[in-house]
């Protein structure tokens, strides 16, 4: 075993130690070692990647001195890793680019707390990505719930705290579904480990016993994991929550936080849950018709929305929408296109709140189409950076949100006839509404305005500046994504397998 | 199907204690009473899992007499599962009593549908002000 294989275990291991030593230490330092940590975990998920992907493997580790159907352990692999990596880069940007506000915004007796909760929200994030135990997944969906509506509610004015409890009341259903369908699970199999569970589903199933509990247990997983990642009929709470925080956890919390849990879905459906039989094919035509519907009803809500932050928001929807329609295609493609779509879509939706956020700012704080008219004069790189994320949205070629649209339309050739119009009908009408509302939004913040042309005056040089290096930084991915994406989708083919 | 209700009949009451407290979760608008519904929602997948856990006639999983032998203890796998289920729900009900006084501070109510109803008059409110200053600015 080299050093690097260790690696995934020190980044759970650091981020949770960094909240613990974050208690002691006042604002400003909890920040250093929250962009330390950060930094220290993409570092050294990258050298995983690098090590896993060059050699297509992946191996179990233990955690403890017990071995498999008893001990705890996690699994690494390429697309663990990418995960990794791509999450713990999108975080540093969102806590980058969101630094003003959150100083703005968050008391300074209490920043340190914020950033406590970011640091255990990395916890749990890397830890549903690389676990191989249900329970362990399911205490640390607990964990990342908590941290996120202590990001909700950070901003400590009368709206958030009813976002907050409307988040926490759908996420505790999801988990309350998730934990009974586990424990379901643990009475018909006995095994709690992810690859040992599944042997005894398969055996059921073979013996053609508990076919309806595989069934129920099917049903609640998913639901619980959809209603928590804010599936289209459960997606109440999105605009709410996302709408109404300091943008740095809205950022986190639409690009990340959503994301972890369909990771986790997606880890299920290919290691535990028997979806390749009859009961789990019906699941998938379920997950197929809610993930159109949503990329549907997610874009005409975004559409009629006056508030930009909740149009970004409400277009969250609609991107989880094209997320479970490719889980719901049921083919290799499909689950590719979606991951891909993970990491794009949290780039993109990073990127669209910074600069919605500087876009405000430029403009007396006005959230509406009226007050943001001329915004992209005022505020030159967060209009560059929000018109970028548009497109990319919208599915301009060359950037990363065209990719994931091709492998969609890509994924939908290969599954069933009828599976296939739907999709190419859905993801063209999808691209004409997102077209809607997003180049409505462009096109008024580049309309010139009567009123005098300045930059808003803001204090905090650094803040202000690392805001817009972080938009010129992710919108730079955004278009390394797009021109390369071939190496990540490599990565992703050649990991699929590993991953169940 | 009559047979297996009465042999598992734990199983069967924390079904219907589950859903007795997710449908009071979703659907009371007292946050109190929500959160009570939380904790019943909760337990009940704790009773489910003890029951699964308990064999008939053995012992708790402590070793004090000096028994090595398994068969001597009930599965102490589920013992665990409950007492890490226990922490989680604390912390959340924790919480969500916290998110509770918070609101009612704020808007002397622990009816979550009337903290919307006054939400909703104060955010078109709002909005009316808003445009009402920029048909101002506009005349101006």
């Amino acid at each position: 075993m080299t050093l690097v294989q260790n690696f995934p275990f020190f980044c759970i291991i650091l981020s949770m130690f960094s909240a613990i030593i974050s208690f002691l230490l006042s604002g400003r330092w909890a920040k250093v070692v929250h962009v330390a940590m950060l930094i220290a975990v993409f570092v050294m998920s990258l050298m995983t990647l690098n090590v896993t992907a060059r050699s297509g493997l992946s191996y179990t580790y233990m955690m403890g001195h017990y071995p498999a159907p008893w001990g705890n352990e996690i699994k690494i692999g390429p697309i663990e890793s990418l995960m990794a990596t791509s999450f713990a880069s999108i975080m540093l940007l969102s806590v980058m680019g969101g630094a003003w506000h959150i100083k703005k915004d968050i008391d300074e007796k209490r920043l340190n707390l914020y950033f406590i909760q970011l640091d255990l929200m990395m916890a749990s994030l890397l830890a549903l990505i690389y676990t191989n135990d249900l329970f362990t997944a399911y205490v640390f969906i607990e964990i990342c719930t908590i941290s996120a509506c202590g990001l909700i509610m950070a901003r400590r004015t009368g709206r958030v705290y009813v976002s907050a409890i409307r988040y926490m009341v759908m996420s505790l259903i999801g988990s309350g579904l998730f934990l009974i369908g586990l424990s379901l699970l643990y009475a018909i199999t006995g095994q709690l480990l992810m690859e040992p569970a599944r042997t005894g589903l398969m055996l059921d199933i073979i013996k053609g016993a508990y076919l309806i509990p595989v069934s129920v247990i099917m049903i609640l997983l998913t639901v619980g994991l959809g209603i928590k990642s804010g599936l289209y009929p459960f997606h109440t709470w999105i605009p709410d929550a996302y709408g109404y925080a300091t943008p740095a956890s809205s950022a986190i919390l639409s690009s990340l936080v959503s994301k972890g849990y369909i990771f986790l879905l997606i880890k299920l459906v290919l290691r535990v849950l028997p979806y390749e039989t009859a009961p789990g094919r019906q699941m998938d035509n379920v997950l197929f018709v809610f993930g159109v519907t949503g990329m549907m009803i997610g874009s005409i809500d975004a559409i009629r929305e006056r508030n930009v932050r909740r149009m970004i928001s409400y277009s969250s929807v609609a991107q989880i929408g094209y997320i479970y329609m490719g889980l719901g295609l049921a083919t290799d493609a499909g689950i590719t296109a979606s991951l891909f779509h993970v990491i794009s879509h949290g780039l993109m939706k990073s990127l669209l709140f910074i600069s919605a956020a500087g876009l405000i700012d430029s403009s007396k704080g006005r959230l509406d189409r009226n007050g943001l008219q001329g915004a992209g004069f005022r505020n030159l790189v967060a209009g560059i950076g929000f018109t970028v994320g548009s497109l990319s949205m919208i599915g301009m070629p060359l950037l990363s949100g065209f990719v994931s649209k091709f492998m969609f339309a890509e994924a939908a050739t290969q599954a069933a006839t009828v599976k296939m119009i739907i999709a190419w009908i859905a993801l063209a009408i999808s691209t004409v509404l997102n077209a809607v509302y997003f180049m409505r939004m462009v096109l008024v913040i580049y309309t010139p305005d009567d009123s005098k042309k300045t930059e808003a005056g803001k204090e905090g040089g650094a803040d202000f500046f690392m805001e817009k290096a972080a938009t010129i930084t992710l919108s730079a991915l955004i278009i390394v994504l797009g021109t390369m994406s071939p190496l990540v989708i490599g990565i992703l083919n050649n990991g699929l397998d590993k991953l169940g | 199907m009559g047979t297996s209700v009465f042999t598992n009949y734990e199983e069967c009451a924390s079904v219907i204690l589950f859903v007795i407290g997710m449908m009071n979760l979703l659907l009371q608008s007292n946050l109190i009473k929500k959160i009570i519904g939380l904790d019943i929602m909760d337990a009940s997948v704790y009773l489910f899992l003890a029951a699964k856990g308990y064999i008939e006639g053995r012992h708790a999983p402590i070793y004090t007499d000096g028994i090595t032998d398994a068969s001597y203890y009930i599965n102490p796998v589920p013992s665990g599962l409950v007492l890490t289920g226990i922490v989680v729900s604390v912390s959340v009900s924790a919480l969500m009593m916290a998110l509770t006084i918070s609101l009612y501070r704020q808007y002397k109510t622990l009816n979550l549908d009337e903290i919307m109803m006054k939400l909703r008059k104060q955010e078109s409110e709002e909005f009316i002000a808003l445009s009402n200053k920029t048909e101002g600015e506009g005349s101006k």
